[in-house]
């Protein structure tokens, strides 16, 4: 029998010997060098009976067929828009593959232009593009919202299991949350809630390796909410207060040093007055 | 170029919030300058970070024959290098417009400022002065390399010390440095003040900049004078526009010159 080096979710870093031996196996992220099996990547160990695996901490994004992936136009030709998906290969989008009818030399711009983001399936792989389609049910130009990135090796945690992660954030901050398997994802909501979504994906973006991942997102999002929802239900005069207090603090200041600012401190403390009015 | 990044901007800024959670007229909060990073290669250097922004600044100093109008003065060149790792929309290659706009305003906020004193850089006049390099290198970019730029190419002047210098032979011991500072008069510290719609931001971050209508980066001395200015991107600025602008930059310098 053959020794083990390392334990299950151990960290391991490229050529640790993971195991000798030739009863354990290597699959992804770990190789066989002669006798013994070493990692290939920085990840963490998984051993399933004597397959041994590493899950990378970090990863590029390789396109295949079937992934929803969020891509960004960034070129187009008469017959074809290209999209960027945060990979080595770009994503190529031909006039077949859209819903729409378009017609002999119609301006592919009116469709879809550059800086869009779009939805997309990857239709097929070769070694310097990915087909991409935007026939299918959900796909489509995105609008509103707003696009973070997290690495394309965390995308599962964002999801997990059976997307428990993902509806658990959406349903804490009712926000619209499309995770495309490239890294990007895009969120839309209110602006509190969304902040709110946005720091719990680059939390998992930071802690995805860690154990026990979604009771913590869940009990950051819970603590945030809170906060967010205190403020909303806060009275609105107390926020006005708030702000004087502010004004005439900032307008102590000034009178000593510098009148010249205090005529600025003045005009912009009226703009957010102003502002909370609306 | 991204049209709804965009669209989030304005609709944040509409309800007086950015990307990020700051407010209009703050800085990101974690601001540090670390001198002498170098020490080997060069006779000065400093890193500044501004959030995730970070820029890396570095002095070499040679001697040339100085400017034929200018007998006995030495010279300073500041070059910026915006190279693909800081962002993946740089280029490498020759010098785009951007790097040499960013160049030049570090270069006039020094030169403008009069805090150094060329003439003592002069070691025999009409033959031999001091020449001061001043090389630029973004490491991250994460939004507001102008403001990073200008502190970390002061806090490298501040940290050059002049090398061994042989009057005999006419060499250089770099691998020598002497306690000599290259005397400076002031801290010329810029900040730059960008308008979006009707609102103005300090300290944007890399989608705002993308985003700008125009942007003014102004040049303060320690005592608050101005000494210089640059204006940006492609929309108008009033008067009134760019005394409120001036007068949030002035407000603002202070945090950057604690970081000092």
């Amino acid at each position: 029998m053959g020794e083990l080096f390392f334990e299950e979710r151990n960290i391991v870093v490229p050529g640790d010997k993971l195991a000798m031996g030739m009863d354990y196996l290597p699959a992804g992220g770990a190789f066989r060098d002669g006798e013994c099996i070493r990692s290939k990547v920085l990840g963490i160990l998984g051993i399933n009976g004597r397959v041994l695996k590493v899950i990378p901490l970090k990863s590029q994004y390789r396109p295949r067929p079937n992934d929803m992936v969020i891509g960004k136009i960034t070129d187009m030709t008469n017959s074809v828009w290209f999209a960027k998906i945060d990979s080595f290969r770009d994503g190529v989008l031909t006039v077949r593959e859209v819903p729409e009818y378009i017609g002999d030399g119609d301006d592919l711009s009116q469709y879809y232009n550059f800086g869009d983001y779009v939805l997309a399936k990857v239709l097929n792989v070769n070694s310097t593009n990915a087909g991409l389609t935007m026939k299918g049910p959900g796909l489509r130009k995105l609008s509103g919202g707003r696009i973070i990135e997290v690495n394309s090796a965390k995308v599962p945690r964002v999801i997990g299991k059976a997307g428990s992660m993902i509806s658990a954030i959406k349903e804490k901050t009712g926000c619209r949350v499309i995770v495309g398997q490239n890294g990007l994802v895009w969120i839309q909501g209110e602006p509190e809630h969304e902040f709110v979504a946005v720091e719990a994906i680059k939390l998992i973006n930071e802690k995805g390796h860690l154990q026990g991942l979604t009771e913590l997102v869940s009990e950051f999002i819970d603590k945030k909410m809170k906060n967010v929802s205190k403020k909303e239900t806060e009275e609105k005069p107390k926020v006005e207060e708030k702000q004087v207090t502010q004004e005439k603090k900032s307008d102590k200041d000034d009178e000593e040093e510098q009148p010249k600012r205090r005529a600025v401190g003045r005009k912009a403390s009226k703009k957010v007055a102003k502002r909370s009015k609306k | 170029m991204a049209k709804i990044i965009r669209e989030h901007i304005h609709t944040l800024l509409e309800k007086g919030m950015r990307q990020d959670k700051r407010g209009l007229l703050e800085f990101r909060k974690d601001i540090s300058v670390e001198y002498g990073i170098s020490p080997k290669s060069a006779e000065g250097s400093a890193r500044v970070r501004i959030g995730e922004t970070e820029v890396v600044a570095g002095i070499k100093m040679a001697i040339a024959e100085p400017y034929p109008d200018q007998k006995d003065r030495g010279t300073i060149m500041v070059g910026v290098e915006l190279s693909p790792f800081a962002n993946n929309s740089f280029e490498s290659g020759p010098p785009s417009t951007e790097s040499i706009e960013l160049a030049r305003v570090v270069d006039r906020g020094i030169r403008e400022s009069g805090a150094m004193d060329f003439r003592k850089l002069c070691i025999k006049e009409g033959e031999k002065v001091w020449q001061v390099f001043i090389d630029i290198y973004p490491i991250n970019d994460a939004g507001n390399l102008r403001d990073a730029s200008s502190l970390a190419a002061l806090a490298a002047l501040k940290d050059a010390k002049f090398p061994e210098y042989d009057k005999k032979t006419f060499e250089i011991d770099y691998k020598k440095l002497t306690s000599k500072n290259i005397s400076l008069e002031d801290e010329p510290i810029e900040v730059t003040v960008i308008k979006i719609k009707d609102d103005y931001l300090v300290d944007p971050s890399v989608e705002e900049e993308e985003w700008l209508d125009a942007r003014l980066t102004v040049a303060f001395l320690k005592d608050g004078d101005i000494c210089a200015m640059q204006k940006g991107g492609n929309g108008m600025l009033s008067t009134e526009d760019i005394n409120k602008m001036i007068d949030i930059a002035q407000d603002k310098v202070i945090v950057l010159r604690k970081a000092l």
